[in-house]
């Protein structure tokens, strides 16, 4: 029956494929005006949209190389009345880094644990979709309400240990740890979305395989399924980092706006971890006239330094996406949220 | 012990850890619901809800509460904070329409109109938008954006015409608005563009073989089918608009005022604060216990809009399912 019809049916022509809406008929000269206009219209704002960060890019780069100098990377701020003694920004860029530490270390086994939970056992079933909705929740809480948590936990007399306390015994909530622990939420919700969405690609013959040769569930989660969502948890973890270094909300809050790292305590590392300090974002935030510094050089020069971390995160997503598309012809979810 | 953690673990155990791994973090939403609401709850205890509406000088409101001693008075609490609520709901709004327009059409813009070489350049570049940190964005609207529209853009007419109320710098409802536009659109793009790959091309190429334009095609019939994608990311965006502290801090002047349509053109330029920002502007006060108060309790009107729209984005994305979408 189906080879009777393929008798029947025509030849290919043998002239050029149409491409379609390429062809002379739909040009759109030929279009109703309404459909010109939303011609125009789009092009306008796909363009534009990558012309404004373009010129954000660009315009940062500029500031950038016209203020950064190598000196300010690596001075340490000071106070001080005129602007060629305030130093330069190398503890907000040692506090990045320490906050970028600890909200990773923090987030890394919640997001994982919850995320293998979801995909591989996920009983009972609406135990799982609670699980599911609270990491929503916690995606679209804005960062200064967490913020607030923060402090309000943080001041509790159970948690004084973390923070340091004044003289009169109040307990302020501020410190490095404080911090820290409310960016492990902010990276929470792209690494568990990154990691969920891998472990739910891998085909279920990887695991059929795994049972058949005797494997239980959680050695054919460590053995086989880990590994081959290594690059979305990476994704994940570069996401969450990206999101942690450009937070600023919880920083002004949570980490006391202290110019300097200062360490509460005698315990070398401990005393870092409980003590104040800055962040880039919070020294750009602080050197913009929104802040008392008001030093518009040093906040481009930081704000720029900050600017390339992002562009170099984004790379990595990038890189991480493409090369395990061609590895295993599976896409990471392209998470931009 | 380390032997023991070593072995492989039984199944049931590893279950078992692993589900309480998951239900810290539903311990967690739920600890962030039950320590704001604790906090918050003076203000709710001496306004009721009326603390929403308008009435009286709030800057002075709130300075009486920052002056306030350790035991403030029952009078110390009386707060009403029309003007954040109304310049949350007034910025959003604003921002999230405008949003939406750029992103449908230049969504429509990568998925079908741009040549594949300027596509590869348009998907990262606009990724990078989303991920521009927001104390950039207010870097650059107070140090360009306020500075050119108080010099350019206002004239010094408009100026004195409101000088007794309001003192215009350029920082204000149009800036905020114009960058809380640029931020969130990129998350719309991105989620409404991952709409339109997903609905069948077969639906379309139907709609294009009835004679219509691809480009009417795509407007009848691809965008018909991913509304409520479009929803979903209008209502993302709409949270991440909600939450936006810092940057607004920087650019809307910093003022508890409410601008007023009734002004003309001048109302474009004039301050405001949002719920979010009003936060971040008076952390030096959250010691006095009113004045913390109030920041609770605006905290905890975030995070209950937050929460809405969060259930809102599920009800919503619930028909894409049809098409394996996920959104």
């Amino acid at each position: 029956m189906s080879t009777g019809l393929q008798q029947w049916a025509p030849s290919p022509s043998p002239g050029p494929p149409m491409k379609s809406g390429r062809g002379r008929r739909s040009s759109p000269m030929t279009w109703r005006w309404r459909d010109r206009l939303a011609l125009v219209f789009a092009w306008g704002a796909g363009l534009g949209l990558c012309l404004i960060a373009g010129a954000i890019v660009v315009y940062m780069g500029y500031r950038g190389v016209e203020y950064l100098r190598p000196s300010l990377l690596l001075q340490r701020p000071a106070l001080s009345t005129t602007q060629s003694e305030t130093g330069g920004f190398l503890d907000p860029l040692i506090g990045t880094a320490l906050l970028t530490v600890i909200g990773v270390v923090l987030a890394v086994p919640l997001a994982v644990g919850g995320a293998i939970w979801i995909a591989e056992y996920g009983r009972p079933t609406w135990l799982a979709r609670v699980v599911e909705s609270s990491i929503e929740m916690v995606a679209g809480t804005p960062d200064i309400v967490i913020a607030l948590f923060g402090l309000s936990i943080f001041q509790l007399g159970l948690f004084a240990p973390f923070s340091f306390k004044a003289s009169g015994g109040g307990v302020f909530g501020k410190s490095f740890i404080a911090a820290g622990a409310m960016m492990s939420l902010i990276a929470l919700p792209p690494l568990f979305t990154a990691t969920r969405d891998g472990l739910q690609a891998v085909p279920s013959h990887m695991r059929e395989a795994a049972f058949a040769l005797g494997k239980t569930r959680i050695a054919t989660i460590r053995r086989v399924l880990l590994p081959s969502v290594r690059s979305n948890i990476a994704t994940g973890v570069t996401l969450g980092i990206s999101r942690i270094i450009g937070d600023t909300a919880i920083i002004v809050l949570l980490l006391g706006e202290t110019l300097r790292l200062d360490p509460q305590g005698s315990v070398p590392g401990i005393n870092l971890l409980r003590g104040t300090g800055s962040t880039l974002t919070s020294y750009v935030y602080g050197n913009s006239p929104a802040g008392e510094g008001a030093a518009p050089q040093k906040a481009y020069a930081a704000a720029f330094v900050l600017l390339v971390f992002v562009l170099v995160l984004n790379l990595i997503v990038d890189r991480i996406g493409r090369s395990s598309a061609d590895a295993t012809g599976m896409t990471v979810a392209g998470a931009v949220v | 012990m380390l032997e023991r953690l070593s072995r492989p673990w039984p199944d049931h155990r590893a279950e078992r850890t692993l589900g309480a791994v998951s239900l810290l973090v539903c311990a967690l939403v739920v600890a962030m619901v039950v320590f704001v609401g604790i906090h918050a709850w003076p203000i709710f205890e001496h306004n009721g809800l009326s603390w929403l509406g308008s009435g009286g000088d709030l800057g002075r409101q709130l300075a009486d509460m920052q002056n306030t001693t350790q035991h403030p008075p029952p009078s110390a609490y009386h707060l009403r904070a029309w003007p954040l609520v109304y310049g949350t709901l007034l910025t959003t709004a604003v921002a999230v329409a405008l949003a939406l327009a750029i992103a449908i059409f230049s969504s429509i813009f990568i998925v079908e109109l741009a040549p594949a070489r300027l596509r590869r350049v348009a998907i990262p570049v606009i990724r990078l938008l989303a991920s521009v940190p927001s104390v950039i964005y207010g870097l650059i609207g107070i140090l360009v954006l306020v500075p050119f529209v108080g010099n350019h853009v206002i004239s010094s007419a408009e100026k004195e015409s409101v000088q007794n109320v309001v003192l215009l710098t350029g920082a204000g409802l149009s800036v905020t608005v114009v960058i809380l536009t640029v931020m969130i659109t990129p998350i719309m793009v991105a989620l409404i563009c991952e709409a339109l790959v997903s609905v069948p091309n077969s639906w379309r190429e139907g709609a294009v073989a009835l004679g219509v334009n691809p480009l009417r095609g795509m407007l009848a019939v691809t965008l018909r089918a991913a509304r409520p994608a479009i929803v979903a990311a209008a209502v993302l965006a709409t949270a991440r608009a909600l939450g936006e502290a810092i940057m607004i801090s920087m650019v809307s002047g910093s003022r508890s005022f409410a601008p007023k349509p009734i002004d003309g053109l001048v109302f474009f330029f004039e301050p405001l604060r949002t719920l979010a920002s009003g936060i971040v502007d008076y952390r030096e006060g959250i010691a006095a216990p009113a004045l913390g108060s109030a920041l609770y309790a605006w905290a905890l009107l975030l995070l209950f809009s937050a929460f809405v729209l969060s259930i809102a984005g599920y009800l919503i994305k619930l028909p894409l399912r049809k098409f394996q979408v996920r959104g």
